[in-house]
């Protein structure tokens, strides 16, 4: 499904975030990339949708090398992204972004299921604008939202959990499970039990290099092992 | 009454445009064109008169306790070489509540300047309830000029209410606007501001608002795109001189060569007033941009569907 070859990523500092990493996920699975803060994680997400480009390597969609493809091209093949951090509009509704996203007219019964799926009661929220008036949990919902709208074969969610209550975040559990069982790709970058514990395969990350990947009941066990803890730069370049 | 002279096709373009005019209005209305009149009719609850004082221009009396009625005034200018200058006043009875539709079209196929200059002065009643809205556009082949100068002066009396939607999104090359209001007790001001500049445009945007009275109120949002090599300053003071609230925000895209300038004043002369103004002036954020082209857009698609959202 999706491949990536020696891909690099490096500030133009000279900083490594992400170095040779060579990974493949497979189609039709709930892959979750998880690993301390600062490993490389949300950048590995970008890189696949397109937002930034390897400094060496390729990137391979379906057997199709898509290195050079920008995010426009990268959408309209069937990659999806939700970001970390929703990003806020002036005067753009829920059900204007999720039309947008679907790329058509979405009828009532459609925009309620969407917005059902994450836990927000459409009558209150698709007038709404997606602006500073949403609240941190109530956003980052939308977001989710916006790419299930766009129903590609895959997509790659960065923290869906952050900000989403106990009792929706169940509801999302749901939803991703859902998804996997109809054949959709899904890359989810997520610390949480919940997710792991649906996971076909457990990506680790660290300091920018592929610490471990393979089914949950192998990966787990070793998933806190062995790791310099901490943000520290000098920790990380030695860990590495 | 004056001579009434007949519409132009030119004219009923802009009134299409800027007062949704199809082929007629109903209920009461005046049209001006090259500072003539185009049509007029009063209702039973709506008047339109002569300006008292001789002046170019009507006066619209509103009855007491009217109930959602309308009535449309636009004005338009069909070729260079005409400055219209007219003297609105609305007299708006106690309880009434009517909504006001304005606009302004001016065209010019030639080199010299079309130019409207609306001098309106707004007296609403106790409780009474305003809804005014205006659209403005700017048309023609000619190099002329196209120009709109609204003033508008609003006295609000106890507990009325009053909301003005704005608009401007093209082919205007020169507009200053002054708006200044005066309320008592009670009173709302709501001003929403919609203005788009390109090429070399200028426009010029005043608000002068004194909340005089306990727990009035007002909320000036203006929101604006520069492109090209257009200017837009936007002034704005807002003066609490008694328990109130005054929130004004000043949101403007700019690109290209555009310049935006803002500057709020608030001035608080009582210790319960509670004054607010938020500004906000940049090109368009990049992150916007790369979340609606995850989505599938282009980057110029995004843009457009930000700017799109922005000003509706």
């Amino acid at each position: 499904m999706l491949e990536l070859q020696n891909v690099n990523w490096t500030l133009p500092t000279g900083e490594v975030i992400i170095e040779n990493l060579n990974l493949r996920i497979p189609a039709g699975k709930l892959s979750v990339v998880t690993g301390p803060n600062g490993g490389g994680k949300t950048t590995l997400a970008k890189l696949i949708a397109g937002l930034v480009q390897p400094t060496a390597g390729r990137i391979y969609y379906k057997g199709d090398d898509i290195t050079d493809l920008d995010i426009t091209q990268r959408a309209r093949l069937g990659i999806s992204f939700g970001f970390q951090t929703p990003v806020r509009f002036k005067g753009l509704t829920v059900q204007g972004l999720l039309e947008t996203a679907a790329g058509r007219g979405l009828s009532f019964d459609e925009l309620c299921e969407l917005t059902g799926m994450v836990g927000l009661c459409t009558v209150d929220y698709i007038d709404r604008d997606v602006d500073v008036s949403l609240s941190g949990g109530e956003i980052k919902r939308v977001e989710i939202a916006s790419v299930l709208a766009r129903g590609t074969a895959l997509s790659i969610f960065d923290e869906p959990e952050a900000g989403i209550d106990m009792w929706s975040f169940n509801g999302l559990v749901e939803v991703f499970s859902g998804l996997k069982n109809q054949g959709k790709t899904l890359i989810v970058i997520s610390h949480q039990q919940r997710l792991l514990d649906i996971a076909d395969e457990i990506i680790v990350l660290s300091a920018g290099h592929l610490r471990d990947q393979g089914p949950k009941d192998e990966v787990m066990p070793g998933l806190l092992a062995g790791e310099i803890a901490g943000h520290c730069p000098v920790g990380r370049k030695e860990s590495a | 009454m004056k001579n009434i002279v007949p519409l132009s096709p030119i004219a009923e373009g802009l009134l299409k445009t800027v007062a949704g005019y199809d082929g007629e209005f109903k209920g009461a209305y005046n049209i001006r064109q090259d500072t003539e009149c185009a049509g007029r009719r009063s209702s039973d609850n709506i008047k339109i008169l002569p300006h008292r004082e001789g002046k170019p221009g009507i006066e619209i009396h509103v009855a007491p306790g009217t109930k959602e009625e309308t009535v449309f005034i636009p004005a338009t200018v069909t070729r260079g070489d005409v400055a219209d200058l007219t003297y609105n006043d609305f007299y708006i009875g106690e309880e009434a509540s009517v909504i006001i539709v304005a606009g302004c079209g001016v065209h010019t196929d030639d080199d010299l300047e079309a130019k409207h200059n609306g001098v309106h002065r707004f007296f609403v009643g106790k409780n009474a309830s305003v809804l005014y809205e205006e659209k403005h556009i700017g048309e023609g082949s000619g190099t002329g000029r196209r120009r709109i100068d609204p003033v508008s002066d609003i006295y609000l009396e106890e507990g009325a209410r009053m909301t003005m939607d704005t608009i401007q999104l093209s082919g205007v090359d020169y507009t200053d606007r002054v708006t200044t209001a005066a309320l008592k007790a009670r009173a709302k001001l709501i001003v929403r501001e919609r203005l788009m500049t390109t090429g070399e445009e200028l426009a010029k945007t005043r608000f002068d608002v004194v909340l005089e009275g306990e727990d009035s109120g007002c909320d000036l949002v203006s929101r604006s795109v520069a492109r090209g090599q257009s200017r837009q300053e936007f002034f704005s003071r807002v003066v609490g001189k008694a328990r109130c609230h005054g929130h004004s925000a000043c949101d403007a895209i700019v690109a290209d060569e555009a310049v935006v300038t803002a500057a709020p004043q608030l001035d608080a002369l009582s210790p319960d007033a509670a004054l607010i103004h938020e500004a906000a002036i940049g090109k368009i954020a990049g992150e916007q941009i790369l979340k609606l082209r995850t989505l599938g857009l282009t980057e110029e698609e995004a843009e457009a569907k930000i700017v799109e959202g922005f000003l509706k």
